[in-house]
Protein backbone atom coordinates (compact mmCIF):
# COMPACT_ATOMS: atom_id res chain seq x y z
CA UNK A 1 0.00 0.00 0.00
CA UNK A 2 1.43 3.13 -1.09
CA UNK A 3 1.11 6.79 1.12
CA UNK A 4 1.46 9.59 -1.12
CA UNK A 5 4.09 12.15 -0.03
CA UNK A 6 3.39 15.14 1.41
CA UNK A 7 3.52 18.69 -0.11
CA UNK A 8 5.46 21.28 1.71
CA UNK A 9 5.82 24.95 0.82
CA UNK A 10 8.94 25.66 0.96
CA UNK A 11 9.80 29.15 1.82
CA UNK A 12 12.95 29.97 2.54
CA UNK A 13 12.69 29.90 6.42
CA UNK A 14 10.48 26.50 6.51
CA UNK A 15 13.32 25.13 3.56
CA UNK A 16 16.05 26.50 5.95
CA UNK A 17 14.47 24.51 9.01
CA UNK A 18 13.73 21.66 7.39
CA UNK A 19 16.82 21.06 6.35
CA UNK A 20 18.66 21.53 9.21
CA UNK A 21 16.33 19.19 10.57
CA UNK A 22 17.16 16.42 7.88
CA UNK A 23 20.32 16.94 8.93
CA UNK A 24 19.74 16.32 12.35
CA UNK A 25 17.42 13.34 12.04
CA UNK A 26 19.64 11.52 9.15
CA UNK A 27 22.58 11.59 11.35
CA UNK A 28 20.87 10.56 14.66
CA UNK A 29 19.10 7.40 12.99
CA UNK A 30 22.54 6.49 11.00
CA UNK A 31 24.17 6.50 14.97
CA UNK A 32 21.18 4.85 16.31
CA UNK A 33 21.88 2.12 13.88
CA UNK A 34 25.15 0.91 16.11
CA UNK A 35 22.55 0.47 19.40
CA UNK A 36 23.56 -2.95 20.31
CA UNK A 37 26.09 -3.42 17.92
CA UNK A 38 29.38 -1.05 18.79
CA UNK A 39 32.66 -1.74 19.32
CA UNK A 40 31.65 -1.00 23.44
CA UNK A 41 29.00 -0.99 26.00
CA UNK A 42 30.28 2.92 26.75
CA UNK A 43 30.23 3.37 23.06
CA UNK A 44 26.97 2.01 22.64
CA UNK A 45 25.77 4.71 25.50
CA UNK A 46 27.38 7.15 23.60
CA UNK A 47 26.17 6.96 20.32
CA UNK A 48 22.76 6.53 21.46
CA UNK A 49 22.70 9.21 23.44
CA UNK A 50 24.27 11.89 20.67
CA UNK A 51 21.95 10.12 18.29
CA UNK A 52 18.71 10.55 20.92
CA UNK A 53 20.44 14.78 20.79
CA UNK A 54 19.93 14.89 16.89
CA UNK A 55 16.85 13.53 16.98
CA UNK A 56 15.57 15.76 19.65
CA UNK A 57 16.82 18.92 17.55
CA UNK A 58 14.94 17.04 14.72
CA UNK A 59 11.56 17.04 16.33
CA UNK A 60 12.24 20.74 17.54
CA UNK A 61 13.12 21.60 13.97
CA UNK A 62 10.51 19.93 12.07
CA UNK A 63 8.03 21.32 14.72
CA UNK A 64 9.07 24.63 14.03
CA UNK A 65 8.88 24.42 10.15
CA UNK A 66 5.82 23.03 10.55
CA UNK A 67 4.32 25.76 12.32
CA UNK A 68 5.88 28.46 10.06
CA UNK A 69 4.78 26.46 7.27
CA UNK A 70 0.63 27.13 8.94
CA UNK A 71 -0.67 23.89 6.98
CA UNK A 72 -1.73 20.77 7.94
CA UNK A 73 2.00 19.03 8.37
CA UNK A 74 3.44 18.18 11.78
CA UNK A 75 7.22 16.61 13.00
CA UNK A 76 6.34 12.90 11.92
CA UNK A 77 4.31 14.11 8.38
CA UNK A 78 7.84 15.99 7.75
CA UNK A 79 9.95 12.60 8.61
CA UNK A 80 8.13 10.15 7.38
CA UNK A 81 6.33 11.20 3.92
CA UNK A 82 8.83 13.37 2.35
CA UNK A 83 10.56 11.05 -0.45
CA UNK A 84 14.28 10.69 -0.92
CA UNK A 85 14.30 13.82 -3.32
CA UNK A 86 12.25 16.30 -1.08
CA UNK A 87 14.84 15.61 1.78
CA UNK A 88 17.25 18.44 2.11
CA UNK A 89 19.86 16.80 4.20
CA UNK A 90 23.56 17.44 3.75
CA UNK A 91 25.06 13.93 1.84
CA UNK A 92 27.72 13.86 4.37
CA UNK A 93 25.46 12.53 7.32
CA UNK A 94 23.45 10.03 5.19
CA UNK A 95 26.91 8.19 4.39
CA UNK A 96 26.59 4.89 5.68
CA UNK A 97 28.85 3.87 9.00
CA UNK A 98 30.96 1.79 7.50
CA UNK A 99 33.78 1.23 10.19
CA UNK A 100 34.06 2.93 13.79
CA UNK A 101 36.26 5.32 12.27
CA UNK A 102 34.10 5.87 9.76
CA UNK A 103 31.08 7.13 11.92
CA UNK A 104 33.68 8.80 14.16
CA UNK A 105 35.01 11.31 11.36
CA UNK A 106 31.76 11.85 9.79
CA UNK A 107 30.73 13.01 13.42
CA UNK A 108 34.18 14.79 13.70
CA UNK A 109 33.35 16.75 10.62
CA UNK A 110 29.22 17.06 11.63
CA UNK A 111 29.90 18.23 15.07
CA UNK A 112 32.72 20.23 14.79
CA UNK A 113 30.58 22.41 12.23
CA UNK A 114 27.46 22.39 14.44
CA UNK A 115 29.60 23.58 17.40
CA UNK A 116 30.54 26.44 15.45
CA UNK A 117 27.19 26.77 13.55
CA UNK A 118 24.69 27.07 16.97
CA UNK A 119 26.85 29.10 19.11
CA UNK A 120 26.54 31.29 16.42
CA UNK A 121 23.15 31.31 15.79
CA UNK A 122 21.96 31.93 19.68
CA UNK A 123 21.87 35.22 18.11
CA UNK A 124 18.98 34.51 15.71
CA UNK A 125 16.79 37.90 15.62
CA UNK A 126 14.37 34.62 15.23
CA UNK A 127 13.27 33.50 19.08
CA UNK A 128 12.12 30.22 18.19
CA UNK A 129 15.87 29.29 16.19
CA UNK A 130 17.78 31.03 18.67
CA UNK A 131 16.28 28.93 21.70
CA UNK A 132 16.93 25.76 19.35
CA UNK A 133 20.15 26.62 18.81
CA UNK A 134 20.98 27.55 22.79
CA UNK A 135 20.25 24.07 23.12
CA UNK A 136 21.91 22.67 20.28
CA UNK A 137 25.20 24.41 20.76
CA UNK A 138 25.47 22.64 24.45
CA UNK A 139 25.23 18.83 22.92
CA UNK A 140 26.86 19.75 19.55
CA UNK A 141 29.99 20.50 21.94
CA UNK A 142 29.63 17.35 23.89
CA UNK A 143 29.34 15.90 20.63
CA UNK A 144 32.32 17.24 19.87
CA UNK A 145 34.44 16.07 22.45
CA UNK A 146 33.84 12.77 22.04
CA UNK A 147 34.39 12.25 18.11
CA UNK A 148 37.63 14.72 18.66
CA UNK A 149 39.04 12.51 21.33
CA UNK A 150 38.32 9.67 19.60
CA UNK A 151 40.07 10.81 16.51
CA UNK A 152 43.35 11.28 18.79
CA UNK A 153 42.73 7.69 20.12
CA UNK A 154 42.43 6.21 16.85
CA UNK A 155 44.88 7.91 14.82
CA UNK A 156 47.58 8.22 17.41
CA UNK A 157 46.34 4.55 18.42
CA UNK A 158 47.90 1.31 16.65
CA UNK A 159 48.74 1.18 13.12
CA UNK A 160 45.19 -0.58 12.05
CA UNK A 161 43.58 2.49 13.74
CA UNK A 162 45.47 4.90 11.97
CA UNK A 163 44.87 3.54 8.69
CA UNK A 164 41.40 3.18 9.22
CA UNK A 165 40.93 7.06 10.64
CA UNK A 166 43.24 8.37 7.64
CA UNK A 167 40.71 6.13 4.90
CA UNK A 168 37.73 7.72 6.93
CA UNK A 169 39.12 11.02 6.29
CA UNK A 170 39.86 10.79 2.78
CA UNK A 171 36.66 9.41 2.08
CA UNK A 172 34.23 11.38 3.88
CA UNK A 173 36.42 14.76 3.01
CA UNK A 174 34.55 15.48 -0.20
CA UNK A 175 31.48 15.76 1.61
CA UNK A 176 32.43 18.88 4.08
CA UNK A 177 32.27 21.64 1.38
CA UNK A 178 28.20 21.25 1.80
CA UNK A 179 28.02 22.86 5.25
CA UNK A 180 28.63 26.00 4.16
CA UNK A 181 27.43 26.52 0.81
CA UNK A 182 23.77 28.62 0.61
CA UNK A 183 21.05 29.56 -1.93
CA UNK A 184 19.61 32.61 -2.98
CA UNK A 185 16.28 32.10 0.03
CA UNK A 186 18.74 31.24 2.62
CA UNK A 187 21.23 34.89 1.85
CA UNK A 188 18.03 36.28 2.30
CA UNK A 189 17.58 35.18 5.75
CA UNK A 190 21.51 35.95 6.46
CA UNK A 191 20.67 39.39 5.08
CA UNK A 192 17.72 40.07 7.42
CA UNK A 193 19.69 38.31 10.81
CA UNK A 194 17.39 35.41 11.11
CA UNK A 195 20.25 33.03 10.40
CA UNK A 196 24.20 33.02 10.04
CA UNK A 197 25.89 32.71 6.92
CA UNK A 198 27.21 29.04 7.74
CA UNK A 199 30.70 30.38 5.62
CA UNK A 200 31.66 32.50 8.27
CA UNK A 201 32.22 29.62 10.95
CA UNK A 202 34.45 27.69 8.11
CA UNK A 203 38.01 28.76 9.20
CA UNK A 204 37.37 27.97 13.30
CA UNK A 205 35.99 25.20 11.47
CA UNK A 206 39.18 24.12 9.52
CA UNK A 207 41.63 25.20 13.03
CA UNK A 208 39.36 22.45 15.00
CA UNK A 209 40.05 20.29 12.21
CA UNK A 210 43.86 21.06 11.94
CA UNK A 211 44.41 20.77 15.48
CA UNK A 212 42.92 17.75 16.40
CA UNK A 213 44.11 15.99 13.14
CA UNK A 214 47.57 17.39 14.06
CA UNK A 215 47.52 15.67 17.47
CA UNK A 216 46.01 12.57 16.12
CA UNK A 217 48.93 12.26 13.80
CA UNK A 218 46.43 12.21 10.96
CA UNK A 219 46.16 14.40 7.62
CA UNK A 220 43.96 16.88 5.87
CA UNK A 221 43.53 15.99 2.32
CA UNK A 222 44.43 18.92 0.37
CA UNK A 223 42.19 17.91 -2.88
CA UNK A 224 38.99 21.05 -2.88
CA UNK A 225 36.87 19.09 -4.83
CA UNK A 226 33.91 18.85 -3.15
CA UNK A 227 30.56 16.65 -3.82
CA UNK A 228 26.73 18.95 -3.73
CA UNK A 229 23.23 18.27 -4.03
CA UNK A 230 21.86 17.30 -0.71
CA UNK A 231 20.38 20.59 -0.15
CA UNK A 232 18.48 20.33 -3.50
CA UNK A 233 17.38 16.63 -3.28
CA UNK A 234 20.33 15.31 -5.16
CA UNK A 235 21.43 12.98 -2.69
CA UNK A 236 23.65 9.23 -2.93
CA UNK A 237 22.15 6.30 -3.50
CA UNK A 238 22.23 5.21 0.55
CA UNK A 239 19.81 7.78 1.22
CA UNK A 240 16.81 5.98 -0.28
CA UNK A 241 17.30 2.93 1.69
CA UNK A 242 17.73 4.43 4.97
CA UNK A 243 14.47 6.32 4.22
CA UNK A 244 12.62 2.64 2.91
CA UNK A 245 13.33 1.75 6.46
CA UNK A 246 12.70 4.77 8.42
CA UNK A 247 9.10 5.10 6.85
CA UNK A 248 8.07 1.71 6.37
CA UNK A 249 5.46 1.60 9.29
CA UNK A 250 3.79 5.02 8.17
CA UNK A 251 3.91 3.94 4.56
CA UNK A 252 2.56 0.60 5.22
CA UNK A 253 -0.37 1.79 8.15
CA UNK A 254 -1.20 5.14 6.58
CA UNK A 255 -2.53 7.22 8.78
CA UNK A 256 -3.01 5.60 12.01
CA UNK A 257 -2.05 6.79 15.56
CA UNK A 258 1.15 4.53 16.75
CA UNK B 1 15.72 -9.93 34.46
CA UNK B 2 16.75 -12.80 34.35
CA UNK B 3 17.82 -14.45 37.85
CA UNK B 4 18.16 -18.35 36.02
CA UNK B 5 21.18 -18.84 37.94
CA UNK B 6 19.02 -19.51 40.84
CA UNK B 7 18.01 -22.57 39.29
CA UNK B 8 21.36 -24.25 39.21
CA UNK B 9 22.39 -26.26 42.35
CA UNK B 10 25.41 -25.06 43.91
CA UNK B 11 27.74 -26.96 45.83
CA UNK B 12 27.74 -26.28 49.47
CA UNK B 13 31.80 -26.09 49.96
CA UNK B 14 31.41 -24.09 53.52
CA UNK B 15 32.42 -27.38 55.52
CA UNK B 16 35.99 -26.65 53.89
CA UNK B 17 36.11 -23.17 54.98
CA UNK B 18 36.68 -21.78 58.44
CA UNK B 19 33.12 -23.08 60.52
CA UNK B 20 33.12 -19.93 62.80
CA UNK B 21 33.58 -17.67 59.60
CA UNK B 22 30.51 -19.11 58.04
CA UNK B 23 28.43 -19.17 61.24
CA UNK B 24 29.48 -15.30 61.23
CA UNK B 25 28.80 -15.38 58.39
CA UNK B 26 25.11 -16.12 58.46
CA UNK B 27 24.75 -14.72 61.99
CA UNK B 28 24.87 -11.55 59.42
CA UNK B 29 22.43 -12.42 56.98
CA UNK B 30 19.93 -13.21 59.55
CA UNK B 31 20.34 -10.34 61.08
CA UNK B 32 19.23 -8.79 57.59
CA UNK B 33 22.95 -6.89 57.47
CA UNK B 34 24.21 -5.89 53.99
CA UNK B 35 26.85 -8.33 52.83
CA UNK B 36 29.94 -5.37 51.17
CA UNK B 37 32.51 -6.29 48.91
CA UNK B 38 35.65 -6.18 50.81
CA UNK B 39 33.94 -8.16 53.63
CA UNK B 40 34.66 -12.40 54.13
CA UNK B 41 32.01 -14.67 52.37
CA UNK B 42 31.72 -18.06 51.51
CA UNK B 43 33.39 -18.82 48.06
CA UNK B 44 30.15 -20.69 47.31
CA UNK B 45 28.49 -17.33 47.83
CA UNK B 46 30.87 -15.24 45.89
CA UNK B 47 30.42 -18.15 42.74
CA UNK B 48 26.64 -17.63 42.94
CA UNK B 49 26.45 -14.35 42.62
CA UNK B 50 28.85 -13.64 39.92
CA UNK B 51 27.35 -15.88 38.39
CA UNK B 52 23.59 -14.54 38.97
CA UNK B 53 24.83 -10.90 38.38
CA UNK B 54 26.60 -11.34 35.39
CA UNK B 55 23.80 -13.59 33.46
CA UNK B 56 21.80 -10.47 34.63
CA UNK B 57 24.32 -8.69 33.05
CA UNK B 58 24.60 -10.74 29.98
CA UNK B 59 20.74 -10.45 29.61
CA UNK B 60 20.45 -6.85 29.92
CA UNK B 61 23.47 -6.72 26.62
CA UNK B 62 21.34 -9.35 24.77
CA UNK B 63 18.13 -7.81 25.47
CA UNK B 64 19.01 -4.84 23.27
CA UNK B 65 19.14 -6.94 20.09
CA UNK B 66 15.67 -7.69 19.58
CA UNK B 67 14.49 -4.12 20.69
CA UNK B 68 17.28 -2.66 19.08
CA UNK B 69 15.23 -4.39 15.67
CA UNK B 70 12.90 -1.89 15.83
CA UNK B 71 15.03 1.47 16.51
CA UNK B 72 15.43 2.15 12.85
CA UNK B 73 11.71 1.27 12.19
CA UNK B 74 9.89 2.90 14.68
CA UNK B 75 6.49 4.50 13.38
CA UNK B 76 6.56 8.15 14.98
CA UNK B 77 9.71 10.50 16.31
CA UNK B 78 8.60 10.28 19.56
CA UNK B 79 8.21 6.79 19.50
CA UNK B 80 11.72 6.17 17.84
CA UNK B 81 13.32 8.11 21.11
CA UNK B 82 11.09 6.47 23.38
CA UNK B 83 12.84 3.47 22.24
CA UNK B 84 16.01 4.67 22.03
CA UNK B 85 16.26 5.70 25.31
CA UNK B 86 14.84 2.57 26.70
CA UNK B 87 17.44 0.38 24.47
CA UNK B 88 20.52 2.14 25.77
CA UNK B 89 19.01 2.20 29.87
CA UNK B 90 19.45 -1.35 29.30
CA UNK B 91 22.60 -1.36 28.15
CA UNK B 92 23.19 1.57 31.07
CA UNK B 93 22.02 -1.59 33.34
CA UNK B 94 24.14 -4.03 31.97
CA UNK B 95 27.40 -1.89 33.10
CA UNK B 96 25.76 -0.95 36.08
CA UNK B 97 25.38 -5.23 36.52
CA UNK B 98 29.23 -5.47 35.21
CA UNK B 99 30.36 -3.14 37.72
CA UNK B 100 28.47 -5.35 40.68
CA UNK B 101 30.18 -8.58 39.57
CA UNK B 102 33.64 -7.23 39.00
CA UNK B 103 33.25 -6.50 42.63
CA UNK B 104 33.35 -10.12 43.77
CA UNK B 105 36.89 -10.33 41.55
CA UNK B 106 35.71 -11.19 37.96
CA UNK B 107 37.03 -8.87 35.00
CA UNK B 108 33.85 -7.32 32.82
CA UNK B 109 36.34 -9.16 30.23
CA UNK B 110 36.61 -12.44 31.67
CA UNK B 111 32.53 -12.37 32.09
CA UNK B 112 31.54 -11.19 28.54
CA UNK B 113 34.10 -13.62 27.11
CA UNK B 114 32.60 -17.15 28.49
CA UNK B 115 28.93 -15.65 27.53
CA UNK B 116 30.56 -15.14 23.68
CA UNK B 117 32.11 -18.51 24.37
CA UNK B 118 28.48 -19.81 25.26
CA UNK B 119 29.41 -20.79 28.68
CA UNK B 120 27.04 -18.25 30.42
CA UNK B 121 23.47 -18.16 29.85
CA UNK B 122 21.47 -15.33 29.32
CA UNK B 123 17.60 -14.97 29.50
CA UNK B 124 16.15 -17.07 27.21
CA UNK B 125 13.39 -14.53 26.66
CA UNK B 126 15.24 -12.83 24.22
CA UNK B 127 15.56 -15.44 21.77
CA UNK B 128 12.32 -14.43 20.12
CA UNK B 129 12.01 -12.42 17.46
CA UNK B 130 10.34 -9.33 17.05
CA UNK B 131 8.19 -9.64 14.31
CA UNK B 132 5.37 -6.31 14.59
CA UNK B 133 5.89 -2.68 16.10
CA UNK B 134 3.43 -4.60 18.41
CA UNK B 135 6.39 -6.64 20.03
CA UNK B 136 7.78 -3.71 21.25
CA UNK B 137 4.68 -2.79 23.45
CA UNK B 138 4.37 -6.27 24.59
CA UNK B 139 8.12 -6.51 25.43
CA UNK B 140 8.33 -3.49 27.48
CA UNK B 141 4.33 -4.57 29.32
CA UNK B 142 5.64 -8.01 29.96
CA UNK B 143 8.86 -9.04 29.87
CA UNK B 144 10.28 -5.89 31.74
CA UNK B 145 7.16 -6.54 34.24
CA UNK B 146 8.00 -10.04 34.57
CA UNK B 147 11.13 -8.69 35.33
CA UNK B 148 10.28 -6.20 37.45
CA UNK B 149 8.66 -8.95 39.20
CA UNK B 150 11.66 -10.73 39.96
CA UNK B 151 13.55 -7.75 40.76
CA UNK B 152 11.94 -6.17 43.12
CA UNK B 153 12.82 -8.79 45.79
CA UNK B 154 16.49 -8.08 44.62
CA UNK B 155 16.44 -4.59 46.22
CA UNK B 156 16.68 -6.57 49.27
CA UNK B 157 19.20 -8.99 48.53
CA UNK B 158 22.23 -9.59 50.91
CA UNK B 159 24.67 -8.57 48.59
CA UNK B 160 24.74 -4.89 49.23
CA UNK B 161 26.02 -3.89 45.21
CA UNK B 162 23.74 -6.05 43.54
CA UNK B 163 20.69 -4.78 46.11
CA UNK B 164 21.83 -1.26 45.20
CA UNK B 165 22.22 -1.81 41.53
CA UNK B 166 18.32 -3.88 41.67
CA UNK B 167 16.83 -0.26 43.23
CA UNK B 168 17.80 2.00 40.04
CA UNK B 169 17.61 -0.80 37.64
CA UNK B 170 13.85 -1.43 39.03
CA UNK B 171 13.03 2.56 38.77
CA UNK B 172 13.99 2.42 35.45
CA UNK B 173 12.11 -1.17 34.20
CA UNK B 174 9.12 0.19 35.87
CA UNK B 175 9.16 3.26 33.07
CA UNK B 176 9.61 1.23 30.78
CA UNK B 177 7.07 -1.24 32.09
CA UNK B 178 4.19 1.69 31.84
CA UNK B 179 5.45 2.73 28.26
CA UNK B 180 5.58 -0.94 26.98
CA UNK B 181 1.65 -1.06 28.00
CA UNK B 182 0.92 2.63 27.05
CA UNK B 183 2.29 1.22 23.18
CA UNK B 184 -0.55 -1.66 23.50
CA UNK B 185 -3.24 0.41 24.84
CA UNK B 186 -2.84 2.66 21.69
CA UNK B 187 -2.71 0.01 19.38
CA UNK B 188 -5.78 -1.02 21.38
CA UNK B 189 -7.60 1.44 20.75
CA UNK B 190 -6.79 1.94 16.87
CA UNK B 191 -7.46 0.35 14.11
CA UNK B 192 -8.54 -3.48 13.71
CA UNK B 193 -5.29 -4.10 11.86
CA UNK B 194 -3.53 -3.04 15.33
CA UNK B 195 -5.74 -4.39 17.53
CA UNK B 196 -4.78 -8.00 15.87
CA UNK B 197 -1.32 -7.16 15.89
CA UNK B 198 -1.43 -6.25 19.26
CA UNK B 199 -3.15 -9.67 20.33
CA UNK B 200 -1.05 -11.31 17.89
CA UNK B 201 1.92 -10.26 19.69
CA UNK B 202 0.58 -11.24 23.38
CA UNK B 203 -0.57 -14.96 21.73
CA UNK B 204 3.50 -15.38 21.29
CA UNK B 205 4.87 -13.67 23.98
CA UNK B 206 2.90 -14.87 26.84
CA UNK B 207 4.23 -18.38 27.47
CA UNK B 208 7.79 -17.68 26.84
CA UNK B 209 7.12 -14.97 29.47
CA UNK B 210 5.61 -17.07 32.17
CA UNK B 211 8.81 -19.17 31.37
CA UNK B 212 10.53 -16.63 32.52
CA UNK B 213 10.05 -17.25 36.23
CA UNK B 214 11.99 -20.68 35.83
CA UNK B 215 10.72 -24.25 36.05
CA UNK B 216 8.02 -24.79 38.95
CA UNK B 217 8.89 -25.43 41.78
CA UNK B 218 8.46 -29.40 42.38
CA UNK B 219 10.67 -29.72 39.84
CA UNK B 220 13.11 -26.74 40.38
CA UNK B 221 16.87 -28.24 40.63
CA UNK B 222 17.76 -25.32 43.03
CA UNK B 223 19.14 -26.01 46.58
CA UNK B 224 18.15 -24.08 49.05
CA UNK B 225 21.28 -22.23 49.77
CA UNK B 226 20.40 -18.93 47.53
CA UNK B 227 17.12 -18.71 50.13
CA UNK B 228 19.41 -19.31 53.52
CA UNK B 229 21.85 -16.48 51.95
CA UNK B 230 18.57 -14.32 51.07
CA UNK B 231 19.73 -13.77 47.67
CA UNK B 232 16.29 -15.21 46.36
CA UNK B 233 13.21 -14.28 48.43
CA UNK B 234 10.54 -15.99 46.89
CA UNK B 235 9.95 -19.28 44.88
CA UNK B 236 9.68 -19.21 41.44
CA UNK B 237 5.81 -20.37 41.37
CA UNK B 238 5.50 -17.35 43.56
CA UNK B 239 6.09 -15.16 41.45
CA UNK B 240 4.64 -16.65 38.38
CA UNK B 241 1.35 -16.77 40.06
CA UNK B 242 2.40 -12.83 41.38
CA UNK B 243 2.70 -11.53 37.71
CA UNK B 244 0.01 -13.44 36.24
CA UNK B 245 -2.51 -11.84 38.68
CA UNK B 246 -1.32 -8.46 38.29
CA UNK B 247 -1.34 -8.95 34.13
CA UNK B 248 -4.50 -10.08 33.42
CA UNK B 249 -6.85 -7.21 34.43
CA UNK B 250 -4.26 -5.35 32.56
CA UNK B 251 -5.09 -7.23 29.42
CA UNK B 252 -8.92 -7.19 30.30
CA UNK B 253 -8.85 -3.59 30.78
CA UNK B 254 -7.37 -3.18 27.02
CA UNK B 255 -9.82 -5.93 25.69
CA UNK B 256 -6.82 -8.51 24.88
CA UNK B 257 -7.33 -12.05 25.45
CA UNK B 258 -4.85 -14.40 27.03
CA UNK B 259 -4.36 -17.35 25.21
CA UNK B 260 -4.82 -19.42 27.57
CA UNK B 261 -8.50 -21.09 27.29
CA UNK B 262 -7.96 -23.44 30.06
CA UNK B 263 -7.64 -19.57 32.75
CA UNK B 264 -9.79 -19.73 35.66
CA UNK B 265 -10.42 -17.19 38.40
CA UNK B 266 -10.53 -19.33 41.94
CA UNK B 267 -12.17 -18.46 45.16
CA UNK B 268 -9.14 -16.23 46.69
CA UNK B 269 -9.00 -14.49 42.99
CA UNK B 270 -5.88 -15.78 41.67
CA UNK B 271 -5.78 -16.64 38.17
CA UNK B 272 -4.77 -20.21 37.24
CA UNK B 273 -3.12 -21.06 34.17
CA UNK B 274 -3.27 -24.29 32.32
CA UNK B 275 -0.05 -26.33 32.32
CA UNK B 276 3.64 -24.38 30.73
CA UNK B 277 5.24 -26.55 28.10
CA UNK B 278 8.70 -26.48 29.41
CA UNK B 279 10.04 -28.71 26.47
CA UNK B 280 9.84 -25.88 24.62
CA UNK B 281 11.62 -24.04 27.95
CA UNK B 282 14.36 -26.83 27.56
CA UNK B 283 14.89 -26.74 23.74
CA UNK B 284 15.34 -22.94 23.84
CA UNK B 285 17.78 -23.32 27.10
CA UNK B 286 19.65 -25.59 25.30
CA UNK B 287 20.20 -23.57 22.29
CA UNK B 288 16.84 -24.09 19.92
CA UNK B 289 15.46 -21.25 20.79
CA UNK B 290 14.10 -19.26 17.06
CA UNK B 291 17.29 -16.75 17.95
CA UNK B 292 19.77 -18.22 19.31
CA UNK B 293 22.22 -18.71 17.12
CA UNK B 294 21.73 -15.03 15.66
CA UNK B 295 21.75 -13.45 19.23
CA UNK B 296 25.16 -14.87 19.76
CA UNK B 297 26.20 -14.49 16.17
CA UNK B 298 25.35 -10.60 16.77
CA UNK B 299 27.25 -10.13 20.15
CA UNK B 300 30.10 -11.98 18.56
CA UNK B 301 30.28 -10.01 15.90
CA UNK B 302 29.88 -6.99 17.52
CA UNK B 303 33.35 -7.94 19.93
CA UNK B 304 35.29 -8.77 17.03
CA UNK B 305 34.94 -5.97 14.36
CA UNK B 306 35.34 -3.68 17.50
CA UNK B 307 38.79 -5.26 18.70
CA UNK B 308 40.67 -3.18 17.02
CA UNK B 309 39.05 -0.32 18.15
CA UNK B 310 39.40 -1.76 21.53
CA UNK B 311 42.99 -2.20 20.88
CA UNK B 312 43.66 1.54 19.89
CA UNK B 313 41.98 2.87 22.85
CA UNK B 314 44.63 0.78 25.03
CA UNK B 315 47.54 1.22 22.58
CA UNK B 316 46.91 5.11 22.98
CA UNK B 317 46.00 5.14 26.96
CA UNK B 318 49.52 3.03 26.91
CA UNK B 319 51.66 5.84 24.68
CA UNK B 320 49.85 8.85 27.39
CA UNK B 321 51.30 7.27 29.92
CA UNK B 322 54.75 6.61 28.77
CA UNK B 323 54.63 10.09 27.39
CA UNK B 324 52.91 11.91 31.12
CA UNK B 325 56.25 9.73 33.16
CA UNK B 326 58.35 11.20 30.42
CA UNK B 327 57.46 14.44 31.13
CA UNK B 328 57.73 13.92 34.67
CA UNK B 329 60.68 12.88 34.41
CA UNK B 330 61.95 15.74 32.40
Amino acid sequence: MAVANIQVSETPLVLYALRRADDALILGHRLSEWCGHAPMLEEDMALSNIALDLIGQARELYSYAAKVEGKDNDEDKLAYLRDVRQYRNLLLVEQPNGDFAQTLVRQFFYSAFADLYWRAMMNSRDATLAAIAAKSEKESAYHLRHASEWIIRLGDGTDESHARAQAAIDHLWAFTGEMFTVDDGERALIHADIVIDPGSVRGRWLTTLSDVTREATLKLPQNDWMQQGGRAGRHSEHLGHLLSELQSMQRTFPGLTW
Amino acid sequence: MYTQALNMAETDDRGLEDAGKAAQFQARIDAEERIEPNDWMPAAYRRTLTRQISQHAHSEIVGMLPEGNWITRAPTLRRKAALLAKVQDECGHGLYLYAAAETLGSSREELVDAMLAGKAKYSSIFNYPTLTWADIGTIGWLVDGAAIMNQIPLCRCSYGPYARAMIRVCKEESFHQRQGYEIMLTLCRGSEEQKAMAQDALNRWWWPVLMMFGPPDATSQHSDTSTKWKIKRFSNDELRQKFVDATVPQAQYIGLTIPDPGMTQDADGHWRYSEIDWTEFKQVLAGNGPCNRDRMAARRKAHDEGAWVREAAAAYAAKRARRQTAQAAE
